[in-house]
């Protein structure tokens, strides 16, 4: 048998994180702000510091760092139970995402200890929201092809170059970024580094950039000369693109690539119970539960990897290129169903939900790296690379 | 352990050519004879009864390596016969025993069993009669074959004289248990014409290089390992319960699942292996020709998606995200 495909058997979440799971939902019932579907399906795209304050206020934002730091030391079963939860109930997650699930490890691992010391407890009472500098106008897929630049100045370093596609850059205090910290781009992988980005700093320049439904949760970030004391530098100088690699591992495997469309699917079937059921509505509603419950399944494999202390990048573009596939499926295949009858009322809700889905679903396979990107790296892990 | 000594006995037996001489009208003995005496018809049965006990997750692998052997004879079914039978007093008879999912009772009493599985070659049937629990002699049958070149299935027919009483209620369960073996077997064939495609696809070599380095090429792979992996995921859910017969929703789930995989598994391996693929000399047409004949035994993911649809819908409380978490676990 194949390595890659071995790695997925299932695995029952530990007790202790399905009893973790009761907790949460009493949570959501209590301090969930009530919204209609089509806000609740921007989800992990919908930003709302209040409710993410209320929840580190709760204990559960940076769940998995260690309690020194303000975190709740939990492992990596009771983060999927909590993010499952959240993304299950269409929450408004966004203003803590980046921090709590890749940032914050991301500090941890390669962090300095007066580094962990300011950032982590930050991070944990949602005082500090982090974004991601990836991507730049030059650079989606090719990552390594990065331009941004710092360079070596008196008592630190000085960054120049623009990021896009930045999630909500213009409400985070922080950006983790990739740049080039020496050499020239031909030198690819070697060269790079990571900088948190203090983006209050002289110099640095957010513009939102509104999307085709009418938000605007990215934007690009300009850095022109931007002096960055030393302390900036998260892990070592040119090993960026190791972290880099490590840090999607977290960005990949998690529930939110399984759960991105799941309230349009609570929303349809408030529908076919008002108006009756076809049997192909049947199917196909009973074909999405029968590929959610196995994409779980798939997701826990990953996580139960993660709980391990493993880095299981490959196992993690795997279900990201399937659970992404599925939750395009959804409002793909449901405009069909709902507008089989022309004559048939569609509940306004449900059409505003489905249209926000289908336009802003091309992402979900955007985010996080391409599916050509993904099945290099399963093509990687196969062997065949 | 118990996978381990089966796939030893069935990497001797169930070879390809042995496999493609009882399609072509040899005779199974050999390969039930190997493994009736090293008793895994027993897999499930009881230790205290001389079986060996084995629970329901624990057999999932033995399930999944009957698939990936393409074993060409109903031994997968006869473990669950005696599984089923476990209650009714009766014991197992002698010799091969099939499931049939499905019956078509007459109006003078005859009964129709509807493509069953190795229903050309087996010496007994139990069957599921509207919800009832028959053991019903395939020697008295009347038999007609599918027709399918190479498959063992197919239709078969009794008189009143030959329909026994029922022996017991539990009918429902030789469907949940069919279905649940179908997709283990979908999941280990998959395994194995995965493995082959991608060695075929290290081995050939076009335009100066083996085919496996054309990005075109690892793209499909991927995603057939994507696929791959979703069937073995779903056919392990179906033999997750506590109980000694898969559970409703979980069998449902995962027979859908796996069948829902099954053309772009197939079409991919036959795509990558080019001609050679469907030639009768080379292996993987025993495997895929089994995919196609396994996705619609039993029921097509079009029956168990409908099933699995209404239980969604019935749902009392929570979510669709709490039906998706749950179902799988739910007793019956």
């Amino acid at each position: 048998m194949n390595n890659l495909l071995d790695a997925f058997h299932l695995t029952a979440l530990p007790a202790a994180a399905e009893a973790f799971r009761a907790d949460v939902k009493r949570f959501l019932d209590e301090h969930l702000p009530a919204a209609p579907d089509d806000v609740r399906a921007r989800s992990w795209m919908g930003f709302d510091a209040e409710f993410s304050r209320r929840l580190a206020a709760r204990g559960w934002i940076g769940l998995t760092l260690p309690a020194s730091y303000g975190g709740a030391g939990m492992d990596a079963f009771r983060r999927f139970v909590l993010v499952e939860e959240l993304l299950a109930a269409g929450a408004p997650v966004a203003a803590h995402w980046i921090a709590d699930r890749q940032s914050g490890p991301l500090i941890l691992r390669y962090g300095t200890e007066a580094q962990k010391d300011f950032y982590l407890p930050r991070i944990c009472a949602a005082s500090a929201f982090f974004c991601i500098g990836m991507s730049e106008p030059d650079s989606g897929s090719d990552l390594a092809s990065v331009r941004t630049r710092a360079v070596r100045c008196d008592g630190g370093w000085r960054l120049t170059g623009r990021k896009i596609w930045t999630t909500n850059a213009q409400h985070c205090q922080y950006m983790i970024a990739l740049v080039r910290s020496s050499g020239v781009p031909e030198d690819r992988q070697k060269g790079l580094s990571q900088f948190i980005v203090d983006l209050s700093l002289p110099g640095v320049d957010v513009r939102p950039i509104v999307d085709l439904t009418g938000d605007a949760h990215f934007s690009e970030v300009t850095f022109d000369n931007v002096f960055l004391a030393d302390d900036a530098l998260i892990g070592d100088e040119g090993a960026g693109w190791q972290q880099v690699t490590a840090e999607l591992a977290f960005e990949r495997s998690g529930p939110e690539r399984l759960y991105s469309s799941v309230v349009l699917l609570d929303c349809w079937r408030a529908q076919l119970r008002r108006h009756g059921a076809n049997d192909a509505d049947l199917a196909l509603l009973g074909g999405f539960a029968t590929q959610l419950a196995t994409l779980r399944c798939l997701s826990i494999a990953v996580t139960a990897r993660l709980a391990h202390g493993e880095s299981p990048v490959v196992e993690a573009a795997l279900v990201k290129d399937i659970g992404t596939e599925f939750e395009q499926a959804i409002p793909a295949q449901l405009e069909a169903a709902i507008s089989a009858d022309p004559a048939r009322t569609i509940d306004p809700e449900l059409y505003r939900t489905v249209a926000y889905l289908s336009q802003i679903s091309p992402t979900f396979s955007l985010r996080g790296g391409t599916r050509e990107v993904l099945r290099g790296m399963i093509a990687r892990g196969l062997g065949l690379r | 352990m118990f996978t381990e000594a089966i796939e030893a006995i069935l990497r001797d037996r169930a070879t390809p050519e042995a496999i493609r001489a009882i399609e072509n009208g040899g005779t199974p003995a050999s390969i039930w004879n190997a493994v009736e005496e090293a008793g895994f018809l027993e897999l499930l049965t009881p230790e205290s009864d001389g079986g060996a006990g084995l629970s329901l997750p624990a057999s999932a692998p033995v399930f999944t390596a009957l698939g990936r052997y393409a074993v060409p004879v109903p031994l997968a079914q006869s473990i669950a016969a005696r599984a089923l039978l476990r209650g009714t007093g009766v014991a197992a008879p002698a010799g091969m025993t099939t499931l049939a999912g499905a019956c078509r009772s007459g109006e003078n009493g005859a009964l129709e069993a509807l493509q069953v599985p190795f229903g050309m070659t087996c010496d007994h049937v139990l069957a599921n009669v509207d919800g009832d629990l028959l053991l019903l002699d395939a020697a008295r049958a009347e038999r007609k074959p599918c027709g399918v070149h190479g498959s063992f299935s197919g239709t078969l027919s009794w008189g009143i004289n030959a329909v026994p009483a029922p022996l017991g209620a539990n009918g429902e369960e030789v469907l949940r248990f069919s279905a649940a073996i179908h997709a283990a077997a979908i999941a280990g064939a998959m395994d194995r014409v995965f493995a082959m495609t991608l060695q075929y696809c290290n081995d050939r070599s076009q335009f100066g290089k083996s085919i496996g380095k054309f990005q075109a090429v690892q793209h499909q792979l991927s995603v057939m390992a994507q696929h791959v992996a979703s069937a073995g995921m779903a056919s392990e859910l179906a033999f997750s319960g506590a109980g000694a017969v898969p559970e409703r929703l979980a069998t449902a789930i995962a027979k859908a699942r796996t069948s829902m995989a099954v053309p772009l598994v197939a079409s991919t391996a036959h795509a990558l292996h080019g001609a050679i693929g469907v030639t009768a000399e080379y292996d993987l047409q025993l495997y895929t020709r089994r995919l196609h004949e396994w996705r619609m035994a039993d029921g097509s993911e079009a029956f168990w998606n409908r099933m699995v649809g209404s239980a969604v819908l019935a749902q009392e409380h929570g979510t669709f995200a709490d039906f998706a978490r749950t179902a799988p676990c739910a007793a019956a």
